[in-house]
């Protein structure tokens, strides 16, 4: 019987895979319904910490599955949730990939490019303001990013790790120049 | 279909997305893809990368696991976008359970809310050099700088929802880009 538990937790969160429109934070609330209402797998504190926890350990957001799937059926219900979730949208995504690369090279794809360049970089600066709203960053985080910015424009090569402890240091400073 | 401009590994690209995920804080991931994939390793020029980002959130699922599977696919077809996703998610699964093992520890050791804020800071500057780099691109054409300024209005500032405002930006911003049979003078 052990293995329905793996089977219900595909079932579950598989179809989540092909609704998230936009990127992960579309499915939290109807995921946290499924897991937490219906099939009652965790409590809805739980499910708060997950969301916590899959934002401060590297990865996309959507990791939170991941957690659901660990405190369901541990590593291997984690590895289980982790592919109901990823596996659907990427194999739909493979097969849009295969589909414009098939196309490379005629006028209309350079068009279709050239076009969703402009369209693509709206997006990343509304990320940015999706990120910073939601993670209610004051100044401190605008100056930080921009000087980051400013770092990869001046000398492109600086490893991202070294820039994300810059990011670091900053505000562990700033933390403790307050508590002073 | 054209060969891409670069011969990769496999694993190459499992190697490289291992990186990847493994520095991806805080939702500044396409930031980073751009950097390690176009700057440092060239294996896309800008151009391919902002249309695969575009791409990527059109369809449906992550947007990061997305630009990835879409990178490895036209540098290695199928296997590639399997060695790009496997490599992507690799270290976070791990890492995310761990964290979730040890969150009481973490979550009480003081300054760690810091540490958070301040590495998602820098992520998103990874993903403002982006921004910028796409909008560069544009000038001194006219309809793709406004084309990028209503997009973040219409979804940033007035959290509109994505799809129908891109259903009329793509193909505005594609005629626009389209070529002309009759060249000018």
């Amino acid at each position: 019987m052990r293995d329905n538990i793996y089977f219900a937790l595909f079932a579950v969160i598989a179809p989540f895979s092909l609704v998230a429109i936009g990127g992960a934070p579309s499915i939290f609330a109807p995921l946290q319904h499924e897991t937490v209402d219906v099939h009652q797998w965790l409590t809805g504190r739980e499910f708060v910490e997950m969301f916590a926890v899959a934002k401060f350990a590297p990865g996309p957001g959507a990791m939170v599955s991941t957690l659901i799937g660990y405190k369901v059926a541990g590593w291997l219900g984690a590895a289980v949730a982790t592919l109901a979730l990823f596996l659907p949208s990427s194999i739909l995504c493979m097969a849009v990939s295969r589909v414009w690369d098939q196309h490379r090279g005629k006028p209309w794809h350079k068009a279709v490019e050239e076009g969703l360049a402009p369209v693509a970089a709206g997006l990343v600066f509304a990320g940015i303001l999706a990120i910073f709203r939601m993670a209610e960053a004051g100044p401190l985080s605008w100056a930080v990013a921009v000087l980051v910015a400013a770092i990869l424009t001046w000398r492109s090569k600086v490893h991202p790790f070294l820039l994300l402890g810059v990011g670091t240091v900053i505000f562990v400073a700033a933390a403790l120049v307050r508590m002073i | 279909m054209n060969a891409p401009p670069v011969t990769v590994s496999l694993v190459q690209i499992f190697l490289t997305f291992c990186g990847i995920g493994a520095g991806s804080f805080g939702g500044g991931i396409s930031g980073l893809i751009h950097r390690e994939i176009v700057h440092k390793k060239k294996w896309l020029s800008d151009h391919e990368m902002l249309a695969g980002i575009a791409l990527s959130q059109i369809v449906p699922g992550a947007n990061v696991t997305n630009t990835c599977v879409f990178v490895g696919q036209r540098l290695r077809g199928v296997p590639g976008a399997t060695m790009a996703l496997g490599g992507l998610l690799s270290v976070p699964f791990v890492a995310t359970v761990l964290v979730y093992l040890a969150w009481d520890w973490i979550s009480s050791v003081p300054l760690m809310p810091s540490v958070v804020d301040g590495v998602a800071a820098a992520a998103v500057g990874l993903n403002l050099r982006l921004g910028v780099v796409g909008a560069q691109r544009s000038f001194p054409k006219i309809v793709p700088i406004l084309v990028t300024i209503v997009t973040f209005v219409a979804v940033g500032v007035l959290n509109w929802p994505i799809i129908p405002v891109m259903a009329v930006m793509a193909p505005l911003s594609i005629a626009a880009a389209w070529p002309r049979k009759s060249a000018h003078a």
